[in-house]
């Protein structure tokens, strides 16, 4: 029979889907309002800009509601983890192995920081985008440019999880660690065997 | 923690969180003069393989949707202080001495395409058919699009390669750009740059366009306006 061990708590998953679903959400309304021609189709372009706008409100809003109402130990915690690179880390991101990872390998602790960084900087420039066209001392030419461009490696970004998160025979079975929270003990023990489940 | 002897792991996580960010937020300073050098020096391949799509084109409106052309009913119109007021039909306008120039376009919010390939009017002579009266000192724009107005003064207006266009890149003016007229004024900001124009009427003095009332600078001079280069 097979055993389960829990990999993800509920703090980290609703952070996760909440982050997913704000992402979908403002490339979707993003991508209306950058694609000349679904900007042409859809229209409505005040409108889109609106539901842009709040929407990265509320993306950012709902992760630091879920941050501060959560278990805030674990994400020290899970902050710490993704900090720490040990030397079978360093050794996996050079592609050596063996490499025995821990609950995150050292691609998946890349992933968050960088993640973290993203939604910050997206944040920030759209911010200043809105900002921008209320008052000209916050109006930089190049905040459109860095709101474009981290949409596109974010796109890149994001097409990797999602092979390695869906299709990719050895790892999609994490998928299921960051829905109902528990992965297979064997699973577990095979691709993160410095893990010690609680 | 098996045969491996203790180590200090390496703080990686966190350097790379912060250098993003500092990466991020240092672009504010150097992405637009870098993406224009990097854009500049692909342009010959660009017009092949655009880098971003549509070459760099945002479609920017302020109503529920675009104006959409119709020949038969469309028509210009030039009024307010003149001797005769003209109204063009798309044929007629058509007929008139075309001129064509490649410009860049500037938009306020950031982003620029180079080389656009404009063919169309003069707006002097387009202006000169009605005869405008000495009173007059300023055009008022109208857009098919309400409520976008815009106006320039007559100085304004004065650069040689503004026109009146009806074609971009060898292609009759797509809705997207303001079909079947807009205003080209290149040495301004785009917002001066009326799409879907419809009618200019000559007045004593100018009024604040759409985007001025919200603050922008009348004077949209590129590179010297609305908080940029000054």
């Amino acid at each position: 029979m097979t055993r389960y061990v829990r990999r993800f708590s509920r703090t980290e998953r609703a952070l996760h889907w909440a982050n997913a679903i704000g992402f979908f959400v403002l490339l979707a309304t993003g991508l209306i309002l950058y694609l000349p021609s679904l900007a042409v189709l859809v229209g409505r372009r005040p409108l889109i800009q609106d539901v842009h706008f709040w929407s990265g409100v509320g993306w950012v809003s709902m992760l630091l509601l879920i941050a501060v109402g959560g278990d805030r130990r674990g994400l020290v915690r899970l902050a710490r983890e993704v900090d720490r690179f040990d030397a079978d880390d360093v050794r996996w991101l050079r592609g050596r192995r063996p490499a025995p990872q821990g609950r995150l390998n050292a691609g998946q602790k890349l992933n968050v920081a960088l993640t973290a960084a993203f939604t910050s900087l997206f944040f920030l420039s759209g911010l200043l985008l809105w900002l921008g066209e209320r008052d000209t001392r916050l109006r930089f030419a190049s905040t459109v440019l860095l709101h474009d461009g981290l949409m596109y490696v974010a796109l890149v970004l994001l097409v990797g999880h999602l092979y390695l998160a869906i299709i990719h025979p050895a790892t999609r079975h994490a998928l299921r660690g960051i829905t109902v929270g528990t992965v297979d003990e064997d699973w577990a023990a095979r691709h993160h065997p410095k893990w010690r489940p609680e | 923690m098996s045969a491996s002897s203790p180590e200090t792991p390496k703080r990686i996580g966190r350097g790379v969180f912060l250098a993003t960010v500092a990466g991020g937020v240092s672009s504010l300073l150097w992405a637009k003069p870098v993406w224009d050098r990097v854009s500049h020096a692909l342009s010959p391949v660009e017009s092949l393989v655009p880098l971003v799509p549509s070459g760099g084109w945002r479609i920017y409106t302020v109503s529920g949707s675009l104006p959409r052309f119709d020949e038969r009913t469309w028509r210009l119109r030039i009024d307010g202080a003149v001797r005769q007021p003209v109204e063009y039909t798309y044929r007629q306008l058509l007929a008139l001495p075309k001129v064509e120039q490649v410009s860049t376009f500037h938009c306020v919010t950031g982003w620029t395409v180079e080389n656009v390939h404009w063919g169309g009017v003069r707006l002097h002579d387009v202006l000169a058919a009605a005869a405008p009266q000495p009173t007059a000192h300023a055009l008022q724009f109208e857009s098919l699009e309400k409520p976008y107005v815009d106006s320039l003064t007559l100085e304004q207006a004065s650069p040689k390669d503004v026109m009146l266009a009806y074609e971009m890149d060898g292609r009759p003016l797509s809705r997207a750009h303001g079909a079947p007229l807009r205003l080209v004024i290149p040495e301004m900001y785009g917002y001066k740059n009326v799409k879907w124009l419809a009618r200019i009427t000559l007045v004593p003095r100018a009024l604040d366009g759409y985007w001025e009332q919200l603050g922008y600078d009348r004077d949209a001079w590129v590179g010297r306006s609305n908080g940029y280069g000054t």
